[in-house]
Formats: structure tokens, C-alpha cells, sequence
């Protein structure tokens, strides 16, 4: 909308998707949380079931804007805008979310995986649009944290991350995810530090060492918020702080 | 009623189209397309309005007589055109006007409009601009540079050669705006029955802005009317005159319909004046106990393409760097440079944010290099009470040799510390170091000359039911004027705050107006009710006298009515009164008194009056991200005499979120190509309830002795002093790690890169 | 190029209008100059400012993000609207006596985005701290007040509100 106001794009048809009510839906399937593209991103904030099942998707909105932009902005809405700066994207690469995407009579499914490709350019073709997202379910032995830094509360985050971490009986790190934000030209996995982790003791210098592991998934543009340089090293800083309290957070949920 | 709210029938729309380039020569502006666009009423370039609208003056600024020969300004700026002649100056500046039967059409109209322009080089680094081959943002001027003086007290060469030691300092402060929440706007018609131009506007200036139409468009003043409706923030960008404001009235006139015109963000960032934009070179030379001895500043302003206002900020800053100190050899030199920006105008402060950054930074850094307090280094320099009234030794903008008239700075320190919890911050600060945290405590500390001339009328009257009603030149954006002016009022009338109501912002109500900037309103405002209720007060007790045949001295006047002392049932009401000051057979006048009760007063300062300040910032400072939180924010102010508190405070918290936003958040960006980078809310960022702490304020009251009231003013106070009391909390914050903050935003990043860089400067005469 | 206009039907402050409007036309526009209720502002038009909140359907929207097509059927609460939401006996409703009270406006620009966020903000959380109140009006800009009367206004109202309903 705000593109139609500065006259930025000026198209001949507008096909608002508010009408369709199948694509406003949560629900609880055998992949996981599936949401409906249109569900407003309030409503999937407040579900009691995203809370449960995916709190990591809820606490994510919560960065999103404000109230009054999460009452008409839609999960699927913000994820097919896939700005890199943007939370849900990254979230959706945690988690290995399921994109299910319709198009007249050939639907397919896209792993978050594959589908954000660019600067604000997801895989969708011109001619498909987003039915739903399945979110696998966080376990609930499961720590998660997003840590990110913006100029003001509610902004695009300069730099953020996305952790999720599970430990194992000796509390050694049995599985971790961990996806950034505003560092690339999409939100971007970094599988690399994930296998440095695979097995490691949750420590301050683990985590550290780890950080340095960002590189080659480190592309961050420069403006007038922050310089590449300042992204790169945001990223390294966030990525400790988010496993550090994704761990706390696994404890925490244990006891 | 805000200009956007006003709706008349068969109002057309306007909408500009502006230059996309930041210098280029227009080729041609092509308007067929345009024209031809259902809806479309007319487009408008240069062609079709030169020799029909004249050119603006170099600048709005008044320059009194006796500044000219004490200051000998050079003063050679360009005079823009209404829509661009020839060449574009800046993106943003208007090139043509469409006007449409409503505001999507008249947009669509700009779209349609071919403009075709030969890119020059652009100019936009003001350091750039002097060098001697740079490419001239206007033709003919000296080097881009339009406006410069030099000003000098005691001997600051020879002074500098002999101190003990020297700091050698470079502080930039950079360029941002005032973004009021309502843009700019204006609507014009010709009132069908009295053929007068009425014209409102989203301005602070009415008169100015009925000076300027008239006189750009060739009408006799007393055709134009000029309203200022309720104003969505002004703070400086809307006290002088746009070409919109001539343009939109010029084509109520062509077209014999209203026509309204309203910005909205976008254009705002590129064609609305922008403020600060100065870059500073000191030298100043202190003694072991860091007494200042000598201080020389060279600055330059970034003028951007036009400066309307001339050398206001500029000058300002030279007055206001001194601050509350004794500095006995002092010379300032200022120049105005071209570049091709969006003009550059005074923003609430006008010039003194700047100075107060540079004076209070220096003073930091001297209390860092000899390991002092920085506010036992403030006591050391101030101006003692004792010594006031003080002379700064330099003239003011108003041609007056400035006079700190009264206040008392160090008291003024003490309270906001007090305040604040000054040692109890050092000693959490202590403790937090420890513990790996960096907490920053931040003075600063400044003298603001307020009230400045050149005067402000109030024209007081009694109606038929007693209602005392004020007009004045003045406008309110939201200062409370309806409040603040009825109180003093009421205080000399003897009535109550319903009996009272305020005209402001209309040329017709009172036939000369200065307008409302410059922490200028209670002072001229006020005294001007003070004056014209003396005069009216005459008139009613005279009036009275006649008819109650009782002696003058007599008579008293309060709770509406006059009445003869001692026989309270011998009175007349103000609405009697009235009444009875008619012309014709009804009328109880005595023959040498006029009909109607009425006294116009205009209040000429005799110069400014000195308010003072003394700002605490205390932040901690995330040192691995750069991210700086405001903990806690402490003012005391002195703004003489208050009226009405609860709006001083509201004046007080809006300046210092304006500063915080100046400290943190807010920066105007341009590219290489003159390309706006932060042309929105998007990226320009306006602190929010978030980001703003709450704001300690702790009031003192030192009299002014220049207006019958005793009052000061104190608008633009709040957003004086944050650049400096968050840049030297942040420096206080880091102080083992010892970085120089010479510049703001101090955003996460230029944090980290304070970090890293931990230069040390070296000084002149080691101890 | 002519778009086709379109009619649409719209309960505005509990009163119902019909309306003809262009689909490129927003809420905030139709609002203001179709039905002349001026007291929603528009301050950025891309939905950062909040000057131009309204209600939809019970919930705050930037009515300058919404086509006012798209409000065909929808009951859209305004400034306008909230001193009718006030409890007989009051003239203005408590959140705007708030206002009052405290100085939680200068130059009111902002004020009835203000308005409209406090006025769902209190109804989902009527004994607010100072912090949520922070966080909650985090998504409207003031240049003039510095956020503190405001934040005291809707401590005010909030305690209000709360004796209202408990009698």
C-alpha cells in the first residue's frame, strides 16, 4: 500500500485477496502448524496453539511493526514481500517451514529452503500465490530466542538472529538452528556454524568461536542505519546472545 | 482546523512537479500530455508566470542598522523564482504546477508532464564547494559562498600563542529537519463578496506571508488576507515564505476558484527547509585549572541551495557559543556555503544547538584532559552572579551589545544535578564498570537570548458582553497561547479565564504581525497585553468616571466591573460599559473619548532577554552493539517569571525528545548525486514513546528586567542542549576507553567506530 | 484513462453512508473528503506515523494503508465517534478528558491517532504500567509533547475507565 501512496507502482488491476476466508486459518496437521497466507499477523500473535506449538513464530511477530500494522498485515504477506530485514522469513528458514503454493490446477510445495531468492524476491511465479505455510512444531524440550538490533523499537532490524537449540541428556547441544536477519540479500541459514555446534557444550566460547563461522553466509548491504562492516559484527554479537538465551530458554522450559 | 480540513466549493487541487536532479539545466518542460488529461485544469512552468510573479528576496531576515555596522556581514545570496528559471538547484525544487479537479488527477497531471534537463555537476560536500574550481551552484556568486561575517573580542591570536594549553577539536553537526506531523499547505480563494485574496496557510508568519503575496504579485496589502488555521507544528520551517504560497493564491486569482495545494511526506523531505548543517573548527586555549582563555571558531553552514532566512543560524551560533562562561579572548568566523540541497532554514534553536555542542564538548574534553569533574569545570568558567549583569563583549542579531540581564548558572547547575542524583550516578557508575557495564552521565549547560524583536502587537477590545477579547499576530501550534496570553490578561483585567478569548493568526484582526518563532511569544505577547490593557484601562476607568461622575482615583476595577471604592453598589460592568461607548444618541461618551472600547499596543523589545538551562542526560552504552539507552533526562530551566507551568513543561519535553531525536536517531542523508537518501519516515527517524525517557524538569525563577511582566522566553530551550549532554554522556560513558565525540547521530554503528578509532589528541604544553 | 467509480456502503461511527468512490482512492481520503469527518489526519501516508488511526471491525488500521473499497461493509470508528462512546452524563469520553487533563496534546495533529490506539489499547488492558503504555503507543509519533502528558493521559483515563466500571 504504501508503494501505491508514493506512486511507485501504479497497476492497471489490483486483485485484493481479503475475500478468500479458506486462506485465513489455523490449524494443527501431522507436518505442523499450517497458517493460511491471509491470517492476519495479530491473530496468529494471540493463538493460544501457535503459542504452544511454535512460540518462537509468535514471539517473532511481536517485533513486527505495531499493533495496528499486525492487525492487517498477513503471515504469508510479509513472507512473500520477503524483505531480508524481515523476521519471519528468518523464522520460517529456522524452522524449515513448508510453503504451499496454488496455481491453476498445479500446486506445489517450497521449502523455506528454496524459497526466498533475492532482495525482496521470493519463487513464487507471477501467476501463483501462497496458500499456506506449515510450520513444523517446536519441541517443547526446545530453547528458542530471537535477539536483533534496530535503530528504534518496532523498526527493520539492522541485524537479527533466529535460534532454536536442543540439548541432549548431557546437555550437550543435540540440534541447533540458527537463521539472520538483515545481514544478506535474504534472510539466510547458517549451516556451517550449525555443524561447528552439532555436539558442543552451550558456553560463552563455544558460541564465540562459532560466531566466526558466519562469513560466508554474511552479505550485508550498507545504508544509512548501518555499514556492512557494522552488520557483519552485529551478527556475530547477536548469533552469542541468541544461543546464550535460546539455551536458558531450553532450561528454563525443562524444569 | 488544520489547512487540509478547509473545504470550499468548487475547490481545485495543485500538485508540483519538482526536479528529480540535484543540478541541471531545464531543457525544456513539455506540458502537452499533461494538458490534455481529463480533469487536468491547467499546468503552470516559469514561462507562463514570469513577469507575473516576482522573485523572492535574498532573505526574510531583518538586519538592523546598527548589526550591519557593528558585524559588516557580507550578505550576497541568490533571489529564487516562484518555479525554477533555467536551471534546478536541488531535487525537489519546483519546476511546474498542475492544477486538477482533485488531488489524484492533479497527479496524475505531474506524471504526465515531460521535463527534460542537462545534468550538471553536483555540489554537495560544503568544504567542497569553496575550493576554487568547484562548480558554482549559482551563477556569479563568490566561490558559493553567500553569506559570511567575522566577529572578534580581546586578542585571540596572541591569546592562543600564549596559553598553557591548547585543544584543537573539529566537531560536525549535521543536518536535520523539524518534520512537524502536519506538512506544509496552502488554500486560496477570492471571497466572492469583498473580492479579497484569503488565503490560508499552514505558516507562523501570516503577515509575512500577506507581505510577500502582495508584493510578488503586484496587489495592494489590504486586498490579501492571510490565515494561519490551527498549525500541526511549526518550529521553524514554516517562518518564512515558499513559493507554494504564492503560487496557490496567483492561481486562485488566474483560475476564479479556490485552489488547494497540500504536501505530504515525501515532498516535504525535499522541499521543505532542512536545519543545522554546520561544521566547526576550534582552537581553544585553557589554563591548568581549565579556565578557558581563548577560543576561536571557524565554521561553515551548509546553506543548500538558498538560505531564506540569511544569516540567522550562523549568527546566532557566534551569539550563543560563549554560553554562560567567561571567555575572555573570543572570535567566531561564519560562512553560508551553496550546495545543491533542500534550503536550509532555522529549526527550533535556530543555530544555538550547534554552539551549545561545540562549547560544551570543549568543555568536557578539557575536564577529561586534566582528570577534573566537568561540572567543577563549568563552575570554574561560569559568569558568577555577582557579576551579572554580564557583557559579552559581542553584538546580537538585533544590533545590541549583548547583556546577560539575570540568572544565576551555577544555581542553575546545582539544581538539575541535584536533580538528577549526581553522586549517587557516579557511584553507581563506579560500581557498573566493574561489572563490565558503561553507564554515562552528560551535562549541558547554555544561555538562550529570547523575546527578540522586532515586536508584536495586541489588539484589545470589550464587547457588548463584556467579553475581552486579544488579537495578535502571533500563532499558536500548540504552545497554549489561548491559555497562556488569557491568563496575563485575566491577571491585569481581573477576570475570569472564560471571559477572555484569543484571535490569533489573521492579518484582518490586526493590521501588523511579527509571527511565532524564537522563543519570542509570552515576552512580546505578553507585554503587548500588558501595553494595550494600560492604554484600554485608561479609556474604560475615564469612561466610567463620566458616567458614575466620580473622581478618577476613585475608581476600581476588577471581576468585570468598575466601581467607585467603598460603595461596591456604585459600579458599571465592562459590558455596561460597552455599551455605553457607542456613536450616535446611545451613547454615555464624554466628548473627548472616541466610540468603542479598544487599544492596540505594539511591544518593541529593547533586545533579548537571557533565559538559562542546565540539561542531565544519563545513558548506558551496550558496548558490543553501540546501542545507547536513555536512562534518565534532567532539565533546569530559567525562564524568568513562568505563567503557566504545565505548558512550559510541555514545551520543555517536546524540545528535548526533538534533541534526542538529534542526538540518536534523525539525519538528513544525501548521495554523491544529491539524492535525498532519508526522504521518509523510514529513514528519517523520529524518536517515539520508546525512545523518549521520561523528562525530570526543576524550574527557577530569574526575572527578566526588559518587559513589564518579568518574563523570559523558553520554546526553543529543550531542544538546545541534548546534541551536547548525550554526546558528553557517551563520552563520560567510555571515558576509560577515551573517544572524542565530535559528531552526531550517534547511532550503534558511529559508536563502534568511536571504539575502535580511541584517538588521542595531543596537546600544546604537557603538565 | 477513467477508472470506473464504485459504490460502496459503510457505517461510520454507528451511522450508515453510501458512497461512489475510485478503487485507488484510500479509507483516510474517503473519510475526510467524502464525509468530511476531518479529525483523522494523515501525517506520512505510508502508515508510520498513526496519525491516522482508525477503527475497522473493532481493530486499529492505518486508514491510509486502506482502500476505501476495501471497507465496503465495515464499521469504521473514528475520532468523531469516541465522545459518543462516553457513558451518559460525560461529554467527552474518558481517553479525551485524559487529554485534557493532563496536556497530552500541543499542536493535536497526532492526538486522535493517539485516541483510537489508547481507546483498543484500554479495552484489552485496563490496569496498565507506564511500560506497556510505552510499548503499546510506540507505533505513534509526537514532535511536540514527549510522549510524557500522553503516557500520563492514559494512566488517567485507565483509572477512569476502571471507577466507571465498577459502579
Amino acid at each position: 500500500m504504501p508503494l501505491l501512496n508514493l506512486r511507485l507502482t501504479k497497476p492497471k488491476i489490483l486483485v485484493d485477496l481479503n475475500g478468500v476466508s479458506s486462506l485465513d486459518s489455523i490449524r494443527e496437521t501431522s507436518g505442523g502448524l499450517s497458517i493460511g497466507a491471509m491470517t492476519r499477523q495479530s491473530r496468529v500473535e494471540r493463538s493460544s496453539l501457535v503459542r504452544e506449538r511454535c512460540p518462537i513464530l509468535a514471539e517473532a511477530i511481536r517485533y513486527i511493526g505495531h499493533v495496528a500494522i499486525r492487525h492487517r498485515g498477513t503471515i504469508g504477506g510479509s513472507l512473500v514481500h520477503a524483505d531480508p530485514a524481515a523476521e519471519l522469513p528468518a523464522v520460517a528458514l529456522a524452522l524449515d517451514a513448508n510453503f504451499e503454493v496454488a496455481r491453476d490446477g498445479r500446486d506445489r510445495v517450497i521449502p523455506a529452503a528454496e524459497f526466498f531468492i533475492d532482495y525482496l524476491t521470493s519463487a513464487l511465479a507471477p501467476d501463483e500465490i501462497l496458500r499456506e505455510i506449515v510450520f513444523p512444531m517446536v519441541r517443547p524440550s526446545s530453547g528458542y530466542a530471537l535477539e536483533e538490533v534496530t535503530r528504534r523499537h518496532g523498526d527493520f532490524a539492522i541485524a537479527g538472529v533466529v535460534a532454536i537449540v536442543d540439548l541432549d541428556e548431557a546437555a550437550k547441544i543435540a540440534d541447533v538452528r540458527v537463521a539472520l536477519f538483515g545481514v544478506a540479500s535474504t534472510a539466510v541459514r547458517a549451516r556451517k556454524l550449525e555443524r561447528a555446534l552439532m555436539g558442543q557444550e552451550p558456553n560463552e566460547h563455544v558460541f564465540r568461536d562459532a560466531a566466526a563461522l558466519l562469513d560466508d553466509v554474511l552479505d550485508p548491504p550498507g545504508d544509512i542505519h548501518a555499514s556492512t562492516a557494522y552488520r557483519k559484527h552485529a551478527a556475530a554479537v547477536l548469533t552469542a546472545r541468541a544461543l546464550h538465551r535460546a539455551v536458558q530458554v531450553c532450561h528454563d522450559r525443562r524444569l | 482546523m488544520y489547512v487540509s480540513d478547509v473545504r470550499l466549493p468548487n475547490m481545485l487541487h495543485a500538485a508540483l512537479l519538482r526536479s528529480i536532479h540535484a543540478h541541471a539545466r531545464i531543457r525544456s518542460v513539455d506540458t502537452k500530455e499533461a494538458l490534455r488529461l481529463d480533469g487536468v485544469v491547467g499546468v503552470w512552468a516559469d514561462r507562463e508566470t514570469e513577469g507575473r510573479i516576482s522573485p523572492f528576496p535574498e532573505s526574510f531576515e531583518i538586519h538592523p542598522a546598527r548589526w550591519l555596522e557593528g558585524v559588516k556581514p557580507v550578505l550576497q545570496g541568490p533571489r529564487p523564482t516562484a518555479l525554477a528559471r533555467g536551471k534546478v538547484h536541488y531535487v525537489g525544487e519546483p519546476v511546474a504546477i498542475v492544477v486538477a479537479e482533485d488531488r489524484a488527477k492533479a497527479e496524475d497531471g505531474v506524471d504526465a508532464i515531460v521535463a527534460d534537463y542537462e545534468e550538471l555537476p553536483v555540489v554537495i560536500d560544503p568544504e567542497e564547494s569553496l575550493q576554487a574550481r568547484a562548480t558554482l551552484v549559482h551563477e556569479g556568486s563568490n566561490n558559493n559562498v553567500v553569506f559570511s561575517f567575522s566577529i572578534e573580542k580581546g586578542q585571540v591570536n596572541e591569546a592562543l600563542g600564549a596559553v598553557p594549553y591548547t585543544l584543537k577539536e573539529r566537531f560536525r553537526h549535521h543536518r536535520y529537519c523539524a518534520a512537524p506531523l502536519e506538512g506544509r499547505g496552502v488554500v486560496a480563494w477570492v471571497e466572492p463578496k469583498t473580492n479579497i485574496l484569503t488565503v490560508w496557510s499552514s505558516t507562523q508568519m501570516p503577515h509575512l506571508v500577506r507581505r510577500q503575496i502582495a508584493a510578488q504579485l503586484g496587489l495592494p496589502e489590504e486586498t490579501v488576507r492571510v490565515i494561519a488555521p490551527d498549525i500541526g507544528g511549526g518550529f521553524g520551517p514554516k517562518v518564512f515564505v515558499y513559493p507554494e504560497e504564492i503560487l496557490v493564491p496567483f492561481l486562485a486569482l488566474q483560475l476564479g476558484r479556490p485552489v488547494k495545494w497540500i504536501e505530504d511526506r515525501t515532498e516535504h523531505f525535499i522541499s521543505t527547509a532542512h536545519g543545522r548543517d554546520q561544521l566547526h573548527d576550534v582552537e581553544c586555549g585553557f589554563d591548568q585549572e581549565g579556565r578557558i582563555l581563548a577560543f576561536r571558531d571557524r565554521f561553515l553552514l551548509d546553506n543548500g541551495a538558498y538560505n531564506p532566512m540569511g544569516l540567522t543560524d550562523a549568527y546566532n551560533t557566534a551569539a550563543h557559543l560563549q554560553g554562560p562562561y567567561k571567555i575572555p579572548n573570543f572570535s567566531v568566523t561564519g560562512t553560508c556555503v551553496s550546495t545543491n540541497k533542500v534550503p536550509n532554514a532555522p529549526y527550533r534553536g535556530a543555530g544555538r544547538p550547534e554552539a551549545v555542542f561545540v562549547m560544551e564538548r570543549c568543555i568536557d574534553t578539557i575536564a577529561a584532559r586534566l582528570k577534573l569533574d566537568p561540572a567543577e569545570v563549568r563552575r570554574r568558567n561560569f559568569v558568577q552572579p555577582e557579576e551579572m549583569p554580564y557583557h559579552a563583549g559581542i553584538l546580537y542579531r538585533d544590533g545590541e551589545p549583548i547583556c546577560y540581564d539575570s540568572g544565576n548558572y551555577p544555581e542553575t547547575l546545582t539544581r538539575a544535578l541535584e536533580a538528577a542524583g549526581y553522586d549517587e550516578l557516579r557511584k553507581r557508575q563506579r560500581e557498573l564498570r566493574q561489572r563490565g557495564r558503561y553507564l554515562g552521565i552528560g551535562i549541558g549547560c547554555y544561555v538562550e537570548g529570547t523575546g527578540v524583536g522586532s515586536f508584536e502587537g495586541a489588539r484589545v477590545r470589550i464587547d457588548s458582553s463584556g467579553q475581552l477579547i486579544i488579537a495578535t499576530g502571533a500563532t499558536g501550534h500548540g504552545q497554549g497561547h489561548e491559555t497562556v496570553f488569557a491568563q496575563i490578561a485575566a491577571d491585569l483585567w481581573g477576570l475570569s479565564l472564560d471571559k477572555i478569548s484569543l484571535v490569533e493568526g489573521d492579518t484582518a484582526s490586526i493590521p501588523f504581525g511579527c509571527g511565532t518563532f524564537g522563543s519570542r511569544g509570552t515576552v512580546n505577547v505578553g507585554s503587548a497585553i500588558y501595553g494595550a490593557s494600560v492604554r484600554l484601562k485608561e479609556k474604560v476607568l475615564r469612561l466610567a468616571a463620566h458616567i458614575l461622575e466620580a473622581n478618577l482615583d476613585d475608581l476600581e476595577l476588577g471581576e468585570g466591573k468598575v466601581f467607585v471604592r467603598g460603595f461596591p453598589q456604585r459600579d458599571l460592568s465592562l459590558s455596561d460599559l460597552a455599551r455605553a461607548a457607542v456613536p450616535g444618541w446611545a451613547s454615555k461618551l464624554p466628548e473627548d473619548l472616541e466610540p468603542g472600547l479598544e487599544a492596540t499596543y505594539y511591544f518593541v523589545p529593547p533586545t533579548v532577554t537571557w533565559a538559562n538551562a542546565a540539561h542531565v542526560a544519563v545513558l548506558e552504552v551496550d558496548v558490543q552493539t553501540g546501542g545507547i539507552k536513555l536512562l534518565d533526562y534532567v532539565v533546569a530551566h530559567d525562564a524568568g517569571k513562568l505563567i503557566n507551568p504545565l505548558f512550559v513543561d510541555g514545551q520543555i519535553h517536546g524540545g528535548v525528545a526533538q534533541g534526542i531525536g538529534a542526538a540518536l536517531y534523525e539525519e538528513i542523508a544525501y548521495d554523491t548525486n544529491g539524492q535525498i537518501l532519508s526522504g521518509s519516515f523510514v529513514n528519517y527517524l523520529l524518536p517515539g514513546s520508546m525512545e523518549v525517557p521520561p523528562i525530570k524538569t526543576v524550574h527557577l525563577e530569574s526575572p527578566s528586567p526588559l518587559n513589564p511582566l518579568g518574563v523570559k522566553g523558553m520554546g526553543e530551550g529543550g531542544a538546545i542542549a541534548p546534541p551536547a549532554a548525550i554526546a558528553n554522556a557517551l563520552a563520560d560513558a567510555l571515558q576509560p576507553l577515551a573517544p572524542q565525540v565530535n559528531e552526531i547521530p550517534l547511532t550503534p554503528d558511529r559508536v563502534l567506530q568511536l571504539l575502535a578509532r580511541r584517538e588521542v589528541n595531543v596537546e600544546a604544553g604537557a603538565i | 484513462m477513467m477508472s470506473s467509480k464504485r459504490a460502496i456502503e459503510i457505517t461510520v461511527n454507528e451511522k450508515r453512508y453510501e458512497g461512489l468512490v475510485e478503487p485507488r482512492i484510500s479509507l483516510a481520503d474517503f473519510l475526510r473528503d467524502q464525509l468530511g469527518l476531518t479529525g483523522t489526519h494523515l501525517g506520512c501516508e505510508q502508515g508510520i506515523c498513526g496519525s491516522c488511526t482508525v477503527l475497522f471491525n473493532g481493530e486499529t488500521v492505518r486508514s491510509c494503508l486502506l482502500l476505501a473499497v476495501q471497507a465496503n461493509g465495515a464499521a469504521i470508528l473514528t475520532v468523531e465517534g469516541l465522545a459518543a462512546k462516553a457513558q451518559i452524563g460525560d461529554r467527552l469520553h474518558p481517553i479525551q478528558q485524559g487529554f485534557l487533563e493532563t496536556l497530552g496534546f500541543q499542536c493535536g495533529f497526532c492526538t486522535p491517532g493517539f485516541l483510537m490506539t489508547l481507546y483498543e489499547f484500554l479495552n484489552e488492558n485496563p490496569s496498565p504500567s507506564e511500560d506497556e503504555i510505552r510499548e503499546r503507543l510506540s507505533g505513534n509519533l509526537c514532535r511536540c509533547t514527549g510522549y510524557q502528558n500522553i503516557v500520563a493521559a492514559a494512566l488517567w483515563a485507565a483509572e477512569r475507565l476502571r471507577a466507571k466500571s465498577d459502579r
